[in-house]
């Protein structure tokens, strides 16, 4: 039997003239829906039972404990758990971007987004930092002039959003206007070299956060948020986090 | 994360389907039956979806996967089962144990082919390296060119099957890895132009190795916003003698393969089956001497 000559024209035949002709039959073929009648293979159900096992009590492990449940929609421009996030990334960041760069971290910026779930009340386990940070989105460092830090700002006073912040005060009326504006409790000078940790997402202009773009240099320093948040769980034992006045509403 | 699309209704899918019979009821007796079984995406999901989990729930899971895929291998010996990459990432298994289980079980279900995509070098390449002994089927990639990296001579561009004496023709193609992958990550790996590489592999596919069967396994998503960046219905437009392209990356759950057609006007079949094992892609290839027909259905995990 040869089977080089292969040719389409008999298909094509048969597909326009069935098309008229089986469309009634529609309702008889479906997709196959077999979850329910399917059983599990006995064999690749046994092979992965210890695998399975090794993770759950892995995840179950518990880190520290948390005196309260914290959602991400409790709070106008900042929330506890939000606080919690952006100020984990400061203090574990910071001492690598010192050692490795020797630059000293000014503040960081996370997306309201980016929160997947609440800061249980009780034990923290790690499957608490899988649930928060699902993604596998590590923290990058924007080497930003001054100027530009005020179109990160422009862009918080615009977004009026949640978006966790560390190492920055900011107080705007409702309208927008900037009441409080200070960095490491500075003034922001247009012309100094400020350093902005961020999540690889963000940098490159997720969430419409096009400035970070505009940065002078990026530096990768190789840490990923949920481990950031498993570190942060692993060297505490309470959780207290408060919702305060970094990012407010102001008269 | 991306957000499913589905591309087309199931009325669509039961047309073909009832299609895919006629076309079954007219072919003749000693037509030789082959069956192509595909995932993509899976996103090292290996256990089933909870009660719980919305619009997955209770579905997927590789132990569920291999039931059926042993009950389609006795249905028809002449079956190849393949993945269109991205095989890593996406529960805490490769957080754990870094794709040895994905490739494990992989083995275990006897997968023929595998091409490679971009979130299989989540783990650097030195990551996917390292999971190459773990794996005993073949990763195919045509474009990417691995010369100057670690992954060299693991991967070959493409690889022919011998089924009842029917050539199969399977090549891999990846998507451009800049942007969406660290440089760090995948090192010295050179993306070259999938579409001139599919012209060649065709080519070759076709005329030199005489393959009755050419699939092409990609991982280039299956179209885009930007009418420029390749994908797979513009791969198929602009190529020929590729019958069927299987997809990824842009986690498109068709009910049915699109036809699109290809630069000499004969009929391309482009499939994918979305993400994370919750479908099995399945076309059916009837070949005789002058005709080859095909029958196709997406199975729920």
């Amino acid at each position: 039997m040869t089977l080089k000559s292969v040719k389409f024209l008999v298909l094509i035949f048969v597909f326009f003239s069935c098309h008229q002709a089986q469309t009634k039959q529609k309702a008889k073929s479906q997709r196959l829906t077999v979850d329910q009648n399917l059983d599990t293979d006995s064999k690749i159900d046994t092979f992965l039972k210890p695998y399975r096992e090794r993770i759950e009590a892995s995840m179950n492990e518990v880190l520290c404990f948390s005196v309260d449940e914290h959602k991400k929609t409790e709070g106008e421009l900042n929330t506890a758990v939000g606080n919690l996030m952006a100020d984990a990334v400061f203090e574990l960041c910071a001492p690598v971007l010192k050692k490795r760069h020797d630059i000293d971290l000014d503040m960081v910026l996370l997306n309201h987004g980016g929160i997947r779930a609440p800061l249980p009340k009780g034990p923290i386990q790690m499957k608490t930092a899988f649930n928060i940070m699902p993604f596998e989105n590590k923290v990058v460092v924007a080497q930003m002039k001054g100027s530009i830090l005020l179109k990160l700002v422009n862009y918080l006073t615009k977004a009026k959003r949640a978006h966790p912040i560390s190492g920055m005060e900011l107080a705007i009326t409702r309208n927008g206007t900037i009441k409080t504006l200070r960095i490491q409790g500075k003034e922001i000078e247009s012309n100094r070299i400020y350093f902005v940790a961020t999540n690889d997402y963000l940098y490159k202009g997720g969430d419409r956060m096009d400035f970070f773009q505009k940065s002078e240099t990026v530096f990768d320093i190789d840490y990923k948020i949920r481990n950031v948040l498993i570190d942060y769980f692993t060297t505490k034992d309470t959780l207290n986090p408060k919702r305060d006045q970094r990012f407010v509403y102001t008269n | 994360m991306k957000r499913r699309t589905f591309i087309k209704n199931t009325a669509a899918s039961a047309t073909l389907l009832s299609m895919g019979g006629v076309a079954l009821s007219c072919v003749h007796q000693n037509a030789k039956k082959i069956t192509i079984l595909h995932t993509n995406d899976v996103h090292s999901h290996i256990d089933p979806f909870g009660p719980n989990d919305g619009r997955n729930a209770n579905k997927g899971g590789v132990a569920r996967r291999a039931t059926l895929i042993q009950k389609l291998r006795q249905e028809n010996p002449n079956t190849l089962l393949l993945d269109a990459g991205d095989i890593f990432q996406g529960t805490p298994y490769f957080n754990y144990y870094g794709g040895e289980l994905e490739f494990k079980l992989m083995s275990m279900l006897d997968y023929d082919a595998a091409t490679i995509g971009n979130h299989d070098f989540d783990n650097g390449i030195e990551g996917l390296y390292a999971q190459l002994p773990n794996a005993k089927f073949d990763f195919i990639s045509a474009n990417y060119d691995f010369k100057n990296t670690i992954m060299d001579t693991h991967v070959e561009p493409y690889k022919i099957f011998n089924k009842s004496g029917v050539k199969i023709g399977v090549f891999g193609l990846g998507v451009e890895l800049e942007g969406l992958v660290s440089r760090d990550a995948f090192k010295e790996t050179k993306y070259l132009d999938p579409i001139e590489i599919a012209q060649d592999m065709s080519r070759i596919l076709k005329t030199e190795e005489q393959c009755d069967l050419i699939i092409c396994l990609s991982h280039l998503g299956y179209e885009y916003k930007y009418p420029d960046k390749v994908c797979d219905r513009s791969l198929a437009r602009a190529t020929k003698d590729i019958d069927l392209i299987i997809g990824g990356h842009t986690h498109t759950f068709l009910d049915e393969p699109t036809i699109e057609t290809n630069a000499v006007g004969k009929h391309v079949l482009v499939n994918q089956v979305g993400c994370y094992g919750l479908y099995l892609g399945k076309v059916d290839f009837y070949l005789e001497p002058d005709t080859k027909y095909f029958s196709s259905r997406a199975l729920r995990v």
